[in-house]
């Protein structure tokens, strides 16, 4: 393969990588805290680039008051599946949890397809992220320099939140010990709801970034990147927000490459994912960055 | 006390056979059709519930045995001639080509089959726990969907099998399911099933009683696949046609509603739901339609009667977690020991 094919795939990789990243945040942040896989997470995700699109070509709105809009409402979403759906649910056995946001995935989708219709719908791109760079013989869209970019701004802003605020430091209080941060005076609820706003900003932003760069929307868009994500969650260690980050870059970096070197597996490029998640599990089930849990007998 | 149950049992059976077979010759072929379908979800029902009601251990993997199943029968039923015409992007493996057999045998081996790989994933799978092993299943049942999607030789790739023989008539799909129930009840009241049920309660304690706990979740996860994979054969040769997509993760949802309906943990609530939820999703096709109530046509938006379903799931496990049974079956002795008996006692 010569360089510059290899430099395509690479920045694609990467571009790829940093929207998982930014699902599998999501993902890290509710499981740190309510030990859920939050099943509608993807959905989530699908909504906002679905928001993007009706406001978008709604037309009247300029491309960032659209954008803004849509993520402010992926995050409102975001909190009332919490309200609706987790809330109820905090005594209930675990299984029951997980159910509930099985449910919940369901029936966004199932909504989704009543309102949005099953018909591939395209994302209308701003001009301003429509261009293609060329450095050299390398010709690179605008949009594969922009996504790590804003990636690494949010993910250095939720660094800074969880590490040096209160709320942050109530976060990682909760996330260690649930029934002790409450005794700690910290109001258990307003923090997880502040973690489903979080989670669904940054789905929001992914997923808007997402539609621009595969601009074809579907219902069921969410699931795939969804259950990626968690595995990516999962294999830079579950609770863990930089993990989630290398989680989400190796599987990124993983697919495009699998495809680029292999084209004859390019039909498996889905079970990689699966792959990756069982090994890591078989071989150091906390994840790559997740810390060593003894387990109580 | 005991050889009355059974009598009482037989009876019930007999009795069940002759209603289905009134109902066979009264209804049409649509309502026949859903009839069928009620059976086959039964199975499938249990197969879940024997692994997430009776186990405890949360798999979401059905919907990739039933593909197995459903797709091992369909290629060992198939007429060589129809093989030939419908594998034309590129022809079946040889090996498969001039097989053709009856339907008994081909859905014990699509079982056998589905088993044999559920075997397989479960030996890494059931080392997990929770949600990472229902991550994981659903895992596998996604790289199994992708895996026939790609062997286009041999399963002939995203353009599905179609013309299936329609074997699966109300005796195939009740028969087997009754099978199914009275093989799970017997199960369920061995040793096998209340070490089953002890894992479910406390890992940590059923260990301590000497139970194994890998041995007992392998056990379990394998004729789970089985029921699973002898399901989808039905569901295949009810359809008459199967393609990759029919077996997406949301099918193993539905199954999932139904199992929640009934009672995660509950054969009787597996049957009653199976059987509700199937001909509700039917009846609720209306609400895809136009409905016409004489002085105005309401209309109908395509897709809503799986939002209520999901409306329905969530209603369920958010207000009703115990489902229609909870762990509670059905049985002769509480039918026998009912209010409505003893007075008749006293009476008499």
């Amino acid at each position: 393969m010569e360089i510059k094919e290899f430099l395509q795939h690479l920045v694609n990789g990467i571009s790829l990588g940093s929207l998982y990243a930014l699902l599998a945040i999501g993902y890290t942040l509710v499981y740190g805290i309510l030990r859920l896989i939050n099943f509608a997470h993807g959905d989530i995700f699908m909504i906002s680039t679905y928001a993007g699109f009706y406001l978008m070509s709604s037309a009247i709105l300029p491309w960032w008051i659209a954008f803004l809009l849509a993520i402010i409402l992926t995050c409102i979403l975001g909190i009332l599946v919490e309200k609706a759906a987790y809330r109820p649910l905090r005594d209930a056995p675990r299984i029951s949890l997980l159910i509930s946001s099985i449910g919940m995935s369901y029936l966004i989708e199932n909504l989704a397809i009543v309102f949005f219709g099953g018909r591939p719908k395209t994302f209308p791109i701003p001009a301003i992220f429509d261009r293609i760079i060329t450095i050299g013989s390398v010709k690179i869209p605008t949009l594969s320099f922009i996504i790590p970019v804003i990636t690494i701004i949010i993910l250095a802003i939720l660094l800074h939140i969880v590490h040096n605020t209160k709320t942050g430091m109530a976060m990682r209080a909760v996330s260690t010990d649930y029934e002790a941060a409450r005794l700690m005076a910290i109001d258990v609820n307003k923090i997880i709801t502040f973690t489903f706003a979080v989670g669904s900003t940054l789905a929001a932003v992914g997923g808007i970034m997402w539609g621009m760069k595969y601009p074809s929307l579907i219902p069921l868009m969410g699931v795939m990147p969804g259950i990626k994500c968690f595995i990516a969650a999962v294999v830079g260690g579950i609770g863990n927000i930089r993990g989630a980050v290398l989680g989400g870059f190796i599987l990124g970096l993983g697919e495009i490459m699998l495809v680029a070197f292999m084209p004859a597996l390019s039909g498996y490029r889905d079970a990689f994912a699966f792959i990756l998640l069982i090994f890591i599990l078989l071989a150091k089930p906390t994840g790559l960055m997740g810390k060593n849990l003894a387990e109580k007998v | 006390m005991k050889k009355k149950k059974i009598i009482l049992s037989l009876i019930a059976i007999i009795l069940f056979f002759s209603l289905l077979f009134i109902l066979n010759s009264v209804f049409n072929s649509h309502q026949t059709r859903i009839l069928r379908l009620c059976g086959i979800y039964v199975v499938l029902a249990l197969s879940l519930n024997l692994i997430n009601g009776f186990t405890g251990q949360f798999s979401l993997g059905t919907a990739g045995f039933m593909a197995i199943g459903a797709y091992t029968s369909a290629i060992l039923t198939m007429p060589p001639a129809q093989k030939a015409s419908a594998y034309y992007l590129e022809p079946i493996v040889p090996w498969l080509a001039d097989i053709e057999m009856s339907f008994l045998p081909a859905l014990i081996i699509a079982g056998l089959i589905s088993a044999l790989i559920g075997f397989i994933v479960a030996a890494p799978v059931l080392r997990l726990r929770d949600d990472y092993l229902a991550i994981a299943t659903l895992g596998f049942s996604e790289i199994i969907r992708v895996v026939i999607t790609n062997l286009q030789n041999i399963t002939n790739g995203s353009l599905g099998l179609k013309g299936l023989p329609n074997y699966t008539n109300v005796w195939w799909s009740w028969g087997v399911a009754v099978v199914c129930i009275i093989f799970m009840a017997l199960l369920i009241n061995s040793s096998y099933g209340r070490a089953l049920k002890a894992i479910r309660e406390d890992e940590i304690a059923a260990e301590a009683m000497g139970i194994n706990l890998f041995r007992n979740k392998l056990f379990a996860f394998t004729v789970s696949s089985f029921m699973a994979g002898v399901g989808g054969a039905l569901l295949g040769h009810l359809m008459g046609t199967i393609d990759p997509l029919m077996f997406r993760f949301t099918l193993t949802y539905n199954i999932l509603l139904i199992v929640v309906v009934g009672g995660i943990g509950s054969i009787t609530g597996s049957v009653i739901s199976g059987v509700i939820v199937t001909v509700a999703m039917e009846a609720l096709r209306i609400v895809d339609g136009n409905i016409d109530l004489g002085f105005m046509v309401i209309k109908g938006i395509p897709g809503m009667r799986m939002v209520i379903f999901s409306i329905l799931l969530m209603v369920i496990i958010l207000f009703f977690r115990r489902g229609i049974m909870g762990t509670n079956e059905f049985s002769w002795k509480w039918i026998l020991e009912s209010k409505l008996f003893k007075k008749r006692k006293e009476v008499a």
